[in-house]
């Protein structure tokens, strides 16, 4: 049976069944975990589908396992999926953690089991929505969708008495800057007439969206914005350390960065690509201050959640600096640093989970010498720790050399100042993520080391870390085998501008000249340029 | 068929007030202390009679009765089901509820509630359809006074009798601005029917005499939609009124008087629409943003719920700025999405307040969701509706609102309008982080979870569903009701141009959204 065109309708509508399965069925014993774990295990079976069926080497800005089915006539919205090498991983990503989240949450959660695990696969179907969507205003519902069980989750499970204020602060950072995303989606409408996606990335591409140029950047900031808050871009990220602060591990493992990255990089650019040059300078210096900045926040953190959040702030921040370059390099070491960064954030927020399950605490003050009492945490903790660091080998290291390699070329960043920040924050990263080791697993004996009795990974959490360790691994030494896909995506988005010919303000035609020189400079032969700099 | 045209044309008032009549007569013989239950069945099934007869009517085109005081078209149908719908919704959700306390023996005379509430639909209806002013005021009167007797219907409790009568002085004093505003019309323009009126003006001058008529009967019916400044009775009212009252005095009389005005200001003044559009766009403004701020600092969930109207009825107005088609489609649409969600969202207060109102403010709904998961759920789908979460009606609701404000260039109105709704999230999230927020103490709690939780009974689990189910739907497959509201809007309004359905790049304007800049 061929299911190419109802596979995504079936990734992203599985995990809604579980959850109204899960609402009915009565909440006893272990039902809700099994229940939830073997859900996003089959949605994980099912996402696997998509590399193994996905033809490598077409052109690059095609659709695959396309799905367009009208669905509401006036105004003309298609209920329409596809996935392209860009979207393909990242639902792999997420159909991998969400098992892995169930599995991490397995006695973490024990109150209230039913409404965390229906929250989680609702979380879930909204995610696998965002990725799949290629009409807008579908996409829009699952963007907005996506708020409500991640609100309910730090609502009802956050850790302390702070919970609701945190769970509307969350809401209102994404919610407001979401309603100008509506205004200028309404907007586009009005001009074009549709909503389609791919329709209306051939428009750009000729610059026939609208004649008025300045409604165009107004636009295309709100789209900017709309995304940068949920990123979050460094200064937007006032919810970022609260919400991770209070969140349950397994909704921090999916809180920030590769939903709103992937919007930027899917929208942003396709509809507004003159736009987003425009404005890449200012966002290269932006993620170039918040390498920086989270970095040097994270070095003075006690609480290892909080140190965790701005460490997650410095690495999307790299992931911006990567995809404003518009060089082939920089985009597809970004959209490979995006899952490489919710790899390595996960595997380090399930990590702290599983010391807080034992000792009740996230106060680095608390402990120290943990490694003798738990070999196994400590190991995992280093692996991910480096691999979050960017050791070679491991998979950070290929995004992170891509990411600077590619701004080092790019024509917005003339003095390379940006890009020598930039690789200061590889350094300080690497100063507070092995502070916090040292602090954590080695010193003397911490005061909840010796009053509480800790143990070792069990054989559930075992399972839940080795696939990411392996995986750090493999994607570190192996990244051709998921460049193959996310190289023709990076070369159509570094490509758009090279088609620019409509009147625009002097300056940016200057830039789109020099860029699409660079690009063109950079790309011989598109479907290598990127794993060559991960040789 | 040989029935005349003026009983086919009436034949759902007919139904409601024979009903209406038998259920007061019934309540006079029945004991004291004996249920009322089936003469709210009795009402329920009237109700539910008149709405296959109104969507029996929609295949007879437009009818007109007495001497054209009366057309029933598709604009006044998608009223009456829409009201119909409420009333339904309500009384389902209220059958338990003035069955009264049992143990404090308060027996609620639910009969004439029942009886009430038909009349009330009787009202309503009757100004949806009616084209004659006079008709509209008799209609808006019937309507008034079975609410007011409504707003005060716990007997032997301040609060109420203090609502009924705020509700009463107001409100008479508002349909005095409306007779007021009828009596200057019949001067400009030497009739009260609205077709005569719209023929005089087309033909003469704009007189400031009719605009100050039109001006009147906006003050009047504002205060009926609760438009800010016409707001002040909202709160006060609906935390004294019954909580299934409010659902349906939120809904139903509010739906009407839109129309009302959808019909006098679309079909009776279209030649003045720039002036009137101003008005309403100030009305809209300011309800918009009185309604959100009001809202924000209340603790009160039923005080809350009426700012948040207040606020509802900006949006509302927002659609009276947009070209007619579009406007009253919008228009029609919203009112049908608000009813679900707010008709829901009242059901569930209801349920969970019971008789005796115990738990009001935003803190007493703190852990709700550990008590009465389902009801918990409920609630948070009707907030989330009311914020506008995409996949439910209220986001439609919105989105098609704003879309038409922005076709017809009002791009400030639509700005005010989101940064509004960016507002009013905040205080729905707060009663819903609060629903969902662990209590403060769990031992306390688990103590208090041994203890079985009310039941929800059959009518209203029936009522509930019923409300959830067309906010999703709504949401989900909105065509079938735009398509009633695109209709609508074409009877009213039959020689613009384009429907919301056809915002096609035909229409002749450049850049709807920033033309304001330029």
């Amino acid at each position: 049976m061929n299911i190419d065109h109802t596979i995504l309708t079936l990734i992203v509508f599985v995990p809604l069944a579980g959850a109204l399965l899960l609402a009915l069925l009565p909440d006893r014993g272990k039902t809700m975990q099994w229940g939830a774990l073997g859900v996003t295990l089959f949605t994980f079976v099912l996402t696997l589908h998509l590399p193994a069926h996905y033809s490598y080497g077409v052109k690059s800005g095609t659709f695959q396992f396309e799905q367009n089915i009208p669905w509401i006539a006036g105004p003309a919205i298609h209920y329409h999926l596809g996935v392209d090498g860009l979207s393909m991983w990242l639902m792999v990503l997420t159909g991998l953690l969400a098992p892995l989240g169930a599995l991490i949450s397995w006695r973490a959660i024990d109150r209230r089991k039913k409404l965390f695990y229906v929250l989680f696969l609702l979380q879930q179907v909204a995610m696998m929505g965002i990725f799949a969507s290629l009409d807008m205003f579908l996409y829009y519902g699952f963007w907005e969708m996506s708020l409500v069980p991640m609100t309910l989750l730090i609502a009802t499970f956050g850790r302390s008495e702070r919970r609701r204020r945190t769970a509307i602060k969350y809401f209102l950072y994404a919610f407001i800057p979401s309603g100008l995303l509506l205004v200028a989606m309404l907007w586009i409408y009005a001009q074009t007439d549709t909503f389609d996606l791919p329709t209306l990335a051939n428009l750009a591409a000729q610059h026939a969206i609208s004649g008025n140029s300045t409604a165009m950047w107004i636009a295309s900031l709100a789209f900017l914005l709309a995304f940068a808050v949920k990123v979050p871009i460094f200064p937007l990220h006032g919810w970022l350390s609260d919400a991770i602060f209070e969140a349950p591990t397994a909704a921090v493992m999916v809180l920030a960065g590769k939903t709103a990255l992937y919007s930027i990089l899917r929208f942003s650019f396709a509809i507004f690509p003159a736009e987003s040059h425009r404005i890449a300078p200012l966002l290269i210096a932006l993620a170039a201050i918040g390498i920086v900045y989270g970095a040097l926040l994270a070095l003075v953190q006690n609480d290892l959640k909080r140190l965790a959040a701005y460490s997650t702030l410095g690495h999307l921040s790299f992931i911006v600096l990567g995809i404003f370059t518009f060089t082939i390099a920089g985009l597809g070491g970004g959209i490979y640093q995006i899952l490489n960064e919710s790899l390595a954030g996960a595997a380090l927020f399930m990590l702290l989970g599983l010391l807080y399950e034992r000792y009740g605490t996230y106060d680095m003050r608390d402990y120290g010498g943990l490694a003798a009492q738990l070999p196994w945490v400590a190991t995992m903790f280093v692996i991910t720790g480096l691999s979050i660091i960017g050791l070679p080998l491991l998979n950070s290291f290929v995004g992170e050399f891509l990411i600077l390699s590619g701004s080092m070329q790019s024509v917005f960043a003339h003095h390379h100042f940006w890009t020598a920040l930039a690789a200061l924050g590889v350094i300080l990263s690497a100063a507070y993520m092995l502070t916090m080791i040292q602090r954590v697993f080695y010193c003397d004996l911490g005061f909840k080391p010796r009053t509480v009795t800790g143990w070792d990974l069990d054989a559930r959490e075992h399972l839940a870390l080795w696939p990411m360790v392996a995986l750090f691994l493999i994607m570190g030494v192996a990244s051709p085998l998921w460049f193959r896909a996310i190289d023709p995506a990076a070369v159509a988005l570094a490509g758009h501008p090279a088609t620019a010919q409509v009147a625009l303000p002097d300056h940016v035609l200057k830039l789109e000249a020099e860029a699409s020189g660079g690009a063109n400079a950079a790309a011989p032969a598109p479907l290598q340029p990127a794993s060559g700099g991960a040789r | 068929m040989a029935l005349p045209t003026p009983v086919i044309a009436l034949l759902p008032e007919y139904v409601l007030t024979v009903a209406g009549v038998l259920i007061m007569l019934i309540e006079a013989v029945l004991k004291p202390g004996t249920s009322r239950k089936p003469l709210g069945w009795l009402a329920i099934a009237a109700t539910v009679i008149t709405g296959c007869i109104g969507w029996f009517q929609i295949r007879l085109g437009t009818l007109s009765a007495f001497s054209g005081s009366i057309q029933v078209d598709r604009f006044s149908i998608f009223f009456h089901l829409l009201i119909g719908a409420v009333v339904v919704a309500t009384l389902l959700a209220s059958l338990d509820y003035f069955e009264g306390d049992a143990a404090s023996g308060v027996a609620g005379n639910a009969g004439e509630y029942y009886a009430l509430v038909l009349f009330g639909a009787v009202g309503m209806m009757f100004m949806t359809c009616s084209t004659e002013l006079l008709m509209v005021f008799i209609g808006l009167e019937i309507s008034s006074i079975s609410t007011y007797i409504m707003a005060g219907f716990r007997k032997g409790q301040a609060s109420g009798s203090e609502a009924s009568i705020k509700y009463f002085l107001l409100g008479s004093f508002a349909t005095a601005f409306f007779l007021y505003g009828i009596a200057l019309a019949f001067g400009a323009t030497g009739s009260t029917s609205i077709a005569a009126i719209a023929a005089a003006l087309g033909s003469s001058a704009p007189s400031h005499m009719a605009f100050l008529a039109l001006a009147m009967m906006i003050v009047g019916l504002g205060f009926k939609v609760s438009a800010a400044p016409f707001h002040v009775w909202t709160p006060d009212v609906y935390q004294g009124a019954p909580a299934p009252v409010v659902g349906l005095m939120s809904t139903a009389p509010k739906a009407a008087a839109f129309a009302v005005l959808l019909r006098i200001t679309f079909s009776g003044f279209p030649s003045m629409e720039h002036r009137w559009g101003m008005l309403l766009w100030l009305l809209a403004a300011l309800s918009m943003t009185i309604g959100n701020l009001g809202a924000l600092m209340q603790t009160d969930v039923k005080r809350m719920l009426a700012y948040s109207s207040i606020a509802h009825a900006g949006y509302l107005l927002v659609a009276f700025t947009a070209f007619p088609r579009d406007g009253i489609a919008a228009a029609c649409f919203y009112t049908a999405a608000y009813a679900a969600m707010n008709v829901g969202a009242f059901a569930v207060v209801t349920q969970v307040g019971g008789y005796g109102e115990k738990l009001r403010t935003i803190e007493d709904y703190q852990g709700l969701a550990t008590r009465r998961p389902v009801l918990a759920a409920l609630l948070a789908f009707f907030l989330l509706s009311l914020i506008g979460i995409p996949f439910t009606g209220g986001f439609f609701g919105k989105f098609y609102v704003f879309a038409a404000a922005l076709e017809a260039d009002h791009v400030w109105l639509a700005v005010i309008g989101l940064i509004n709704s960016g507002v009013a999230c905040f205080y729905y999230l707060k009663l819903l982080a609060s629903i969902y927020a662990k209590p403060e103490d769990e031992a306390a709690q688990d103590a208090s979870s041994v203890v079985p939780a009310e039941r929800i009974g059959v009518p209203a689990g029936i009522g509930l569903t019923l409300a959830a189910a067309a906010t999703l739907m709504l949401g989900i497959f909105p065509g079938r009701v735009l398509h009633l509201a695109n209709n609508a809007g074409k009877t009213l309004s039959p020689d613009s141009a384009q429907g919301i359905a056809g915002a096609s790049p035909a229409a002749p304007q450049v850049s709807p959204i920033f033309s304001l800049k330029r």
